[in-house]
C-alpha cells in the first residue's frame, strides 16, 4: 500500500511541522471605514517561514497550475534564502506584474490548488510569497531596468492599456521596438485602475507599474478612443506594423427587469468607476455618487464583492448579496466571500430579482425577488435554479447595483472591416498567437475570451508579442538587424 | 494637455471656448461630441464639439455655466490647460440631402445644433432654422445661423424679438401652411426637444433630436448614460447622442437627470467660496 503521507518525489509530508502562514489584516471594523488594503502583506520572517514550507519539487505541480508558468520553487527558494530582489526578478521573467498577480490571481484554483503540500496539509501560498517579492522589490528601490536591445526600427501599436495590453508593451519594448499604448481613459490600467478596488489592489502599484513599462520606453497615449479618434486600419496606415487590440470586455449587462433605469441603479462598473477611477470615496473630487442606505448587489462573482465591499466603505448601513444559486456556485474567490461576510455583507442566496419598483419621482424604493430551488446541472455543469413558486418577496432597498457581467466592446471590430467577431461578440483570434483575421492585426484578453482573469489576459498578451516580433521581422526582413532585439538580459544596472 | 488658444464670453452665462486637440480636430464630424476632464479632481463632462478648424488643429466648445465644472471652465483663461480631452464621441450626423430640413434650437442649443444644422446646409438642404429664447437679450447665435440657413425664424416668450410664444408654435404654423418639410431637427433642453417630437409625431414627420444624459466615461463601459428608445435601453454616448425623437422616453431621461441634485448643490456652494478665496 502507498502510503498517502508520501509523495511521488518521496518527500516525507508529515514532516510539515509549520502552518501556513496568514498574511495579517486589517481588523474588519476598522477596514470598513477606509480604502486601505485588507491584507497587509508579510514580514520578511514570515515569507521566509512561509518559504521554508515549500518541498522544492523536482517536477513541480504548482508550476502546471500556473498559466503563465512560474518557476515557482525557484522564486520561493531565493526568498528562503534571504535573496528578496532576485526572487522578484525570477518572477519576471514569466510575469510582468507579481504585485498584481500576487494580490487578484485566483490562486486557489491555479497554483495553490494542484500544490503537492495541499494533498494532505494546506498548499504553500504561493500568491503570497509573490506578492512579498514583488513589494518588497519596489519598496526598497531595486527595481532593475533590463538591458534593451539596439531599437529595431519595428513599430507596434497597442490598444488598450489593461493587463493584456501592458504585458505585450512590456514585451515588445524589451525586443526592440517602439511601442504605443493607445488607452481611451484618462488612466492607464484597464480593470485594474477602474474595477478592482483600492483595498484590493492599491493605485500606486499599478502607477508603479506603468512608469516602469515608461522607463523602459513605452510611449502612452491617453484619452485615444481608437475607433473613433483613428481606426485601426488607420494606424496601420500610418507607419504602424502591427496593432495590438486588447480592449477588454467592459460592456455592461443589465437584466432585462422592469424598473433597471430608476434613479439608483448601477452597473458594478459605473459604481466602481465613479468610486476608483473618479475617487468618488474622496470629496476633494469633484465626481457624484449616491450614498444610500440600503443596497442590493445583483450577482455572485468577484464583480459584485467589489462592489458590495466598495459600498459598505461608502457608508451604506445594509449591503445585501442577491445571487439566484447557492454558494457553492458563487464564482467569487473563497477569500474574497470571506472578507465581505467579515465585513457585514448579508447574503441572500438563491434568489432571483424580478423587478425593481420606484417611487414616483424614478427612484428605487424595493427589489422584488424570487426564492430559488437547484434543479438539474445545466450546460455549465452547474445545478439549474429554478423559481419557487408564490415565493415571492420584497427586499426593501434604495439602491441597486447590477453585477451580472459584461461583454465584449464592439467599437474595435465595428470599426475594423478586417477583424471577425464571433457571435457572442468576441474578436476571433489564434489561441496561441493573437493572430486576427486581419493581417498584421492581433488580439488578446478579454475581447478575445469574454471576461476571465488578469493572469490570462498577461499571458495571451505574451504570446502576442511573441508572435508580432516574428510577423514585423518577417514582413520587412530588411530592418532585420542581425541579432538585434532578441537578446536581452535582466541583469541588474 | 490640451492648450486654450481663445476664450470668448457670449452672455452672462455660455462661454465659447477654443482648445488645441489636433487629432480631434481632423476626425470630428457633426453631432459628435468630446469629454472634457479639468484637472486631476475633475470630474468628466460631455461637451458637444460645436466647431473645429482641423488645419489650426483646434476645436471649439460652447458651454452655460450650470455647475461646478462648467463654472469652473469659464474660469480657464487662454495660455491655461485642461488635462483631459476625449474623443470625437458618440454617431455623426447622418447628413445627406433631405429636402426641406427644419433646425430648431432652444437657448444653448442654437449653438449645439449649429454644427449640425451647417453639415445638412452644405448638403443642399433647404434649412429653415428657428431659434428660440426667453428674450431679446438673449437671443444668441444669430448671425451664425443666417448664414447656414435659407430661412430664419426666431421666436420669443415675450415677443422682444421675432414671433410671440414657442418654436414648436412656429413649427405648427410651417405644418399647417402645408409647407413640404422633410426633417426637423431639435437640439435643446429636453422639454423642448418633448416638445417638438409630439408636434411632429402625428404627421409621421422624420425628427431627430441629440440626447444630454449624464455621463462618466461615455466610451460604452458604465452605463450612466442609458436613455429607453421605442421601449429598449441605450447607452446615449455609443448609441447617440441622437436617436429619434418619436421614440425617446423624457419623462425618464429628465428624471434621470436629477439623480445628483443634492451633490450639484453642494458643489455650487463650494464653487461660490472656492471663487471668492481666488477673487481675494
Ligand atoms: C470589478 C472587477 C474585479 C475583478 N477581479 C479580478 C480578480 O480578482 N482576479 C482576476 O484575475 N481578475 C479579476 N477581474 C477580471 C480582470 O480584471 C480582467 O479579466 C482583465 O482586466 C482583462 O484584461 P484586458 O487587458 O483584457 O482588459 P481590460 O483590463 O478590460 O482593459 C481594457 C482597456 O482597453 C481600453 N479600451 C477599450 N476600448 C478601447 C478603444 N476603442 N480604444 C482605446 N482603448 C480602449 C479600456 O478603457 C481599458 O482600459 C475583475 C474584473 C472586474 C471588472
Ligand atoms: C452628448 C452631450 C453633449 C453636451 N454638450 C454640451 C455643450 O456643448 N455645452 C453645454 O453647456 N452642455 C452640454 N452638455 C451638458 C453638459 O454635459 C452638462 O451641462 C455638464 O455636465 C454639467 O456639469 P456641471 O458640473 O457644470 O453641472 P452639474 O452641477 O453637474 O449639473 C447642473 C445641471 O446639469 C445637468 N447635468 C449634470 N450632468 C450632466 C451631464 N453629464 N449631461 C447633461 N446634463 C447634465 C444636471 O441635471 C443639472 O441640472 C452635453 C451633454 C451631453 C450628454
Ligand atoms: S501568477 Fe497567479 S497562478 Fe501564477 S504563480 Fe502567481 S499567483 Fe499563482
Ligand atoms: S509550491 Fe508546492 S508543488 Fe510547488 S514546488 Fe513548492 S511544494 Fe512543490
Ligand atoms: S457614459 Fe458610460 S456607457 Fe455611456
Amino acid at each position: 500500500m502507498k502510503d498517502p503521507t508520501v509523495c511521488e518525489e518521496g518527500h516525507n509530508l508529515k514532516q510539515q511541522k509549520t502552518p501556513r502562514q496568514r498574511m495579517p489584516e486589517q481588523d474588519h471594523h476598522q477596514r470598513i471605514k477606509n480604502f486601505s488594503e485588507v491584507p497587509q502583506g508579510y514580514t520578511p520572517e514570515l515569507a521566509r517561514l512561509e518559504a521554508s514550507r515549500c518541498l522544492q519539487c523536482k517536477k513541480p505541480l504548482c508550476r502546471s497550475g500556473c498559466p503563465v508558468g512560474i518557476d515557482i520553487p525557484a522564486f520561493i527558494k531565493l526568498i528562503a534564502e534571504g535573496d528578496y530582489a532576485g526572487s522578484a526578478r525570477k518572477l519576471k521573467e514569466h510575469n510582468s506584474l507579481p504585485a498584481v498577480c500576487g494580490r487578484v490571481c485566483p490562486q486557489e484554483d491555479q497554483c495553490e490548488k494542484v500544490c503537492i503540500v495541499a494533498k494532505k496539509f494546506t498548499s504553500v501560498a504561493v500568491g503570497n510569497l509573490e506578492r512579498f517579492a514583488a513589494d518588497y522589490e519596489r519598496t526598497n528601490g531595486a527595481i532593475s531596468i533590463p538591458e534593451l536591445p539596439e531599437p529595431s526600427g519595428y513599430k507596434v501599436a497597442v490598444v488598450g492599456s489593461g493587463p493584456a495590453g501592458l504585458s505585450a508593451a512590456g514585451e515588445l519594448v524589451k525586443k526592440g521596438h517602439e511601442v504605443v499604448i493607445f488607452e481611451a481613459l484618462h488612466k492607464a490600467g484597464g480593470v485594474l485602475v477602474y474595477g478592482i478596488p483600492e483595498f484590493r489592489l492599491p493605485k500606486a502599484i499599478v502607477e508603479s507599474e506603468i512608469e516602469y513599462l515608461k522607463k523602459l520606453g513605452v510611449k502612452i497615449e491617453l484619452n485615444s478612443v481608437i475607433g473613433k479618434m483613428e481606426t485601426v486600419d488607420e494606424l496601420l496606415g500610418n507607419g504602424f506594423d502591427a496593432v495590438f487590440v486588447a480592449t477588454g470586455a467592459g460592456l455592461p449587462l443589465f437584466m432585462g427587469i422592469p424598473g433597471e433605469n430608476f434613479c439608483g441603479v448601477y452597473s458594478a462598473n459605473e459604481y466602481l468607476t465613479r468610486v476608483n477611477l473618479m475617487k468618488a470615496y474622496d470629496n476633494g473630487h469633484v465626481t457624484p455618487i449616491l450614498k444610500k442606505k440600503r443596497i442590493a448587489v445583483i450577482g455572485g462573482g468577484n464583480v459584485a464583492m467589489d462592489a458590495a465591499r466598495t459600498a459598505l466603505r461608502m457608508g451604506t448601513e445594509e449591503v445585501y448579496i442577491v445571487y439566484r444559486r447557492s454558494r457553492t456556485e458563487m464564482p467569487a474567490r473563497i477569500e474574497e466571500v470571506k472578507h465581505g461576510e467579515e465585513e457585514g455583507l448579508r447574503f441572500h442566496l438563491l434568489t432571483n430579482p424580478v423587478r425593481i419598483l420606484g417611487d414616483e419621482k424614478g427612484w428605487v424604493k424595493a427589489l422584488e425577488c424570487t426564492k430559488m430551488e437547484l434543479g438539474e446541472p445545466d450546460a455549465s455543469g452547474r445545478r439549474r435554479p429554478v423559481p419557487v413558486p408564490n415565493s415571492e418577496f420584497l427586499l426593501d432597498v434604495d439602491c441597486v447595483i447590477i453585477a451580472i457581467g459584461t461583454s465584449a466592446h464592439p467599437l474595435i471590430p465595428m470599426t475594423t472591416p478586417g477583424v471577425k467577431v464571433n457571435p457572442r461578440g468576441n474578436i476571433i483570434a489564434d489561441e496561441k498567437n493573437g493572430q486576427t483575421t486581419q493581417e498584421g492585426v492581433f488580439a488578446g484578453g478579454d475581447i478575445v475570451t469574454g471576461a476571465a482573469t488578469v493572469i490570462l489576459a498577461m499571458g495571451a498578451g505574451k504570446q502576442a508579442a511573441q508572435a508580432i516580433d516574428e510577423y514585423v521581422r518577417k514582413k520587412r526582413p530588411a530592418l532585420n538587424r542581425a541579432g538585434s532585439g532578441l537578446a536581452h538580459t535582466s541583469a541588474r544596472r | 494637455m490640451f492648450k486654450i488658444v481663445a476664450k470668448e464670453k457670449l452672455s452672462d452665462v455660455i462661454y465659447r471656448t477654443v482648445v488645441e486637440a489636433p487629432k480631434i480636430a481632423r476626425k470630428r464630424k457633426a453631432g459628435q461630441f468630446v469629454v472634457v476632464k479639468i484637472d486631476e479632481q475633475g470630474e468628466r463632462i460631455p461637451l458637444t464639439i460645436s466647431d473645429a478648424d482641423p488645419e489650426a488643429g483646434t476645436i471649439s466648445i460652447v458651454f452655460q455655466t450650470v455647475g461646478y465644472t462648467t463654472k469652473q471652465l469659464s474660469t480657464l483663461k487662454v495660455g491655461d490647460h485642461i488635462l483631459d480631452i476625449a474623443g470625437p464621441m458618440g454617431h455623426p450626423t447622418p447628413v445627406k440631402n433631405y429636402g426641406t430640413v427644419v433646425s430648431i434650437g432652444g437657448g444653448l442649443g442654437t449653438a449645439l445644433g449649429r454644427p449640425i444644422t451647417e453639415a445638412l446646409y452644405k448638403a443642399g438642404n433647404h434649412v429653415i432654422a428657428i431659434i428660440s429664447a426667453r428674450n431679446k437679450s438673449l437671443v444668441m447665435f444669430e448671425e451664425e445661423m443666417r448664414k447656414i440657413s435659407h430661412e430664419l425664424l426666431i421666436a420669443t416668450d415675450d415677443g422682444s424679438a421675432g414671433f410671440k410664444g414657442f418654436p414648436t408654435q412656429l413649427l405648427q404654423k410651417l405644418i399647417d401652411e402645408g409647407r413640404k418639410i422633410d426633417l426637423v431637427v431639435c437640439v435643446g433642453p429636453v422639454p423642448l426637444m418633448a416638445a417638438v417630437s409630439k408636434v411632429t409625431k402625428p404627421y409621421g414627420l422624420k425628427t431627430i433630436v441629440s440626447l444630454n444624459p449624464i455621463m462618466v466615461d461615455a466610451t460604452g463601459m458604465c452605463g450612466a448614460c442609458r436613455v429607453t428608445v421605442g421601449g429598449v435601453t441605450r447607452f446615449g454616448c455609443v448609441d447617440g447622442p441622437e436617436f429619434d425623437g418619436h421614440q425617446v422616453d423624457y419623462d425618464e431621461l429628465m428624471k434621470r437627470l436629477k439623480t445628483y441634485t443634492e451633490r450639484e448643490q453642494e458643489m455650487n456652494q463650494r464653487f461660490a467660496s472656492q471663487f471668492q478665496e481666488v477673487k481675494r
